[in-house]
């Protein structure tokens, strides 16, 4: 007995078929055709601005060549873009440090005694995170007014003299520093919350097993298996800093207050690009931030990753 | 990592490392004190936005509500020459657009990475992750450029939400939810019953991935109605293009200059805030823990 194979169907095309192999295609292309338009053209062609002196008056192609020129004028003295770099730096320090110095407590006070209560305080904490910086900004300027401001009158009900909260430009850096404390502190606690719930129970247990006290168990548990979490609340928060704007922009407007103490290198960026209207400078500017920004990454990288299990 | 992690056993030793009774009273105090300090200047712009103008400064000052609500709102739509709706309505036209358009292109990659197999997958996922490490500042004159120069779609609100429709951090998020919350198998069973590739999506995946749309619609929402230098930048700066933080900037700027309606400024204000309070007291559960969840390395 034998059988003749049928004969096997020519592959017939499939739209079945078809569409299973190119349906992943499809679904992500748009991003990467948004990238292309507004993120990757934009990108190279920023860069080769940053050599160039133009301004979107000129029309395109009218630029002018002059290599390292607005490189070396930034970083040379008589320009702003040092002291902006001083101010932004000193201002985030300002905000971020008592950001995690209080955030992380806070949030291990929460997870360990007020447990059942996390989820309501993790909302009202994380509500000034999703307010509009610059409606805050209008607020927290009426409360720096300083002859009729709310915070001034409190000094004055204790016998204090009035301070110029944003005229004083030493006083600049700490008004702008407590509103971007003030709007971030929540989220960080919210982060430290999520890494807390991580840590197992069992590590606990075992450690108050083996005796040791509350101190002990902060030190050396929660504290290192925090790593990953606190690196990645510190990078936001350097990013973030490094990139302050809203808040002494509409504190101070755009010339950052009385000695220009307030002037970020965002907003100083912003000015140079849209007001001086010189793009070649400001682009330049940008990329000696984005340099900033990725160092100080690298050392909070290195801080992270030097000591540690992993 | 799932999105709401479950904690398997009751736990036992809890009780000896948390402080009861009386000994928690400190812990309320701190706690309430940073909670107070989140909340005050809410309830100031409230208090601000319901007494005339001329008595945002009185001393002492108000710390109690007024009845001057409405004057305020007259004032309001007197001093934006009737605009202040309209700049409320191009906000949320805005915020909308924005949201729909990001679930929609997200979800849609998200679900692609976190269910399909298809060759370059990992590099390009790789890829998308990477474009997170460049700064926004850095993108500002470039993709001003690009509006000003080659599209001309400066002072058009589509400036503000066309960029961001499908962002990194949005695939990011929906990639993890997708593959950690739907069964494989589940795809296959509708192909079997022949579903196309898309109806799958629409009718399978989209039902099922709701909790996360309700994350990334909140931050997506948040975000576009708070844009200010996107704003600046594209500038929509007519009276008919006026976002609510670029009209309260117009109002408010020069921050103490005596010569404003501060009652007005103040309305302005709330109107501006209350939506972000209401969209994120109704989800703030979700959006929390939807957040965290992405944010936890994987």
């Amino acid at each position: 007995m034998s059988y003749r194979l049928p004969a096997r169907p020519r592959a017939r095309f499939s739209y079945t078929r078809w569409q299973q192999r190119f349906a992943p295609y499809l679904f992500v292309s748009p991003f990467f055709i948004l990238f292309l338009v507004f993120a990757l053209f934009p990108l190279l062609f920023s860069l080769y601005l940053a050599f160039h002196l133009w301004s979107p008056l000129d029309g395109l192609g009218n630029w002018k060549f002059v290599g390292f020129e607005n490189f070396a004028l930034a970083l040379g003295a008589q320009d702003l873009f040092w002291q902006t770099l001083k101010n932004t730096v000193w201002i985030g320090l300002l905000a971020g440090v008592p950001q995690h110095l209080v955030a992380l407590p806070l949030a291990f006070v929460i997870h360990q005694s007020l447990r059942r209560y996390q989820s309501t305080l993790s909302t009202i904490l994380f509500l000034p995170y999703i307010t509009n910086a610059v409606a805050i900004a209008i607020v927290f300027a009426t409360l720096y007014s300083e002859r009729l401001g709310l915070l001034n009158y409190a000094r004055g009900a204790f016998g204090l003299d009035p301070v110029r909260w944003l005229g004083d430009p030493g006083m600049v850096p700490y008004s702008v520093a407590a509103v971007v404390f003030w709007r971030y502190l929540g989220w960080n606690v919210v982060l430290y919350l999520s890494g807390l719930q991580a840590i197992s129970e069992d590590v606990y247990e075992a450690a108050t097993v083996d005796g040791a006290g509350r101190w002990q168990q902060f030190w050396y548990i929660t504290l290192p298996l925090l790593r990953p979490m606190m690196f990645y609340a510190f990078t936001l928060t350097i990013v973030g800093n490094m990139q302050l704007f809203e808040e002494p922009f509409m504190l101070l407007n755009d010339g950052g207050g009385s000695g220009g103490a307030g002037l970020t290198t965002a907003m100083h960026i912003f000015n140079t690009a849209f007001r001086d209207l010189d793009l070649g400078y400001a682009s330049a500017m940008s990329w000696l931030l984005f340099l900033a920004i990725f160092a100080l990454s690298m050392v909070n990288n290195l801080l992270f990753s030097r000591g540690g299990e992993r | 990592m799932t999105s709401t992690p479950v904690r398997a056993a009751p736990v036992v030793a809890r009780p000896r490392r948390s402080l009861r009774g009386w000994r928690r009273l400190p812990l309320w105090l701190l706690v309430g004190l940073v909670c107070f300090g989140s909340v005050v200047p809410f309830y100031l712009m409230f208090v601000w936005a319901s007494h005339p103008g001329s008595e945002v400064f009185a001393f002492p000052p108000h710390l109690w509500f007024g009845s001057a609500l409405d004057d305020n709102f007259r004032s309001l739509l007197q001093i934006t020459d009737g605009k202040a709706l309209r700049h409320f309505w191009n906000s949320l036209y805005i915020a909308l657009v924005a949201t729909v358009t990001t679930l929609f292109f997200c979800s849609l990659a998200g679900y692609a990475f976190a269910m399909y197999r298809f060759r370059g997958q990992r590099v390009l996922f790789a890829f998308i992750l990477a474009t997170m490490l460049i700064p926004p500042l850095v993108m500002d004159i470039p993709s001003f450029l690009v509006m000003n120069n080659v599209l001309g779609w400066v002072g058009e609100p589509r400036a503000l939400w066309v960029p961001g429709m499908a962002n990194a951090f949005g695939i990011f998020l929906m990639r993890q939810y997708i593959a950690s919350a739907l069964p494989r198998e589940l795809i296959e069973a509708a192909r079997i019953d022949g579903a196309t590739e898309f109806g799958i999506y629409r009718k399978v995946v989209l039902p099922l991935i709701r909790p996360i749309l309700a994350t990334l619609g909140v931050v997506t929402f948040v975000g576009a109605w708070n844009n200010f230098k996107g704003a600046l930048i594209m500038k929509l700066s007519e009276p008919d293009t006026l976002t609510l933080p670029l009209s309260l900037r117009r109002l408010g700027g020069g921050a103490t200059n005596a010569n404003v309606d501060w009652g007005a400024i103040m309305m302005l204000v709330v109107i501006t805030v209350i939506p972000l309070v209401i969209v994120f007291l109704v989800a703030s559960r979700q959006v929390i823990s939807g957040l965290t969840s992405g944010a936890v390395k994987d």
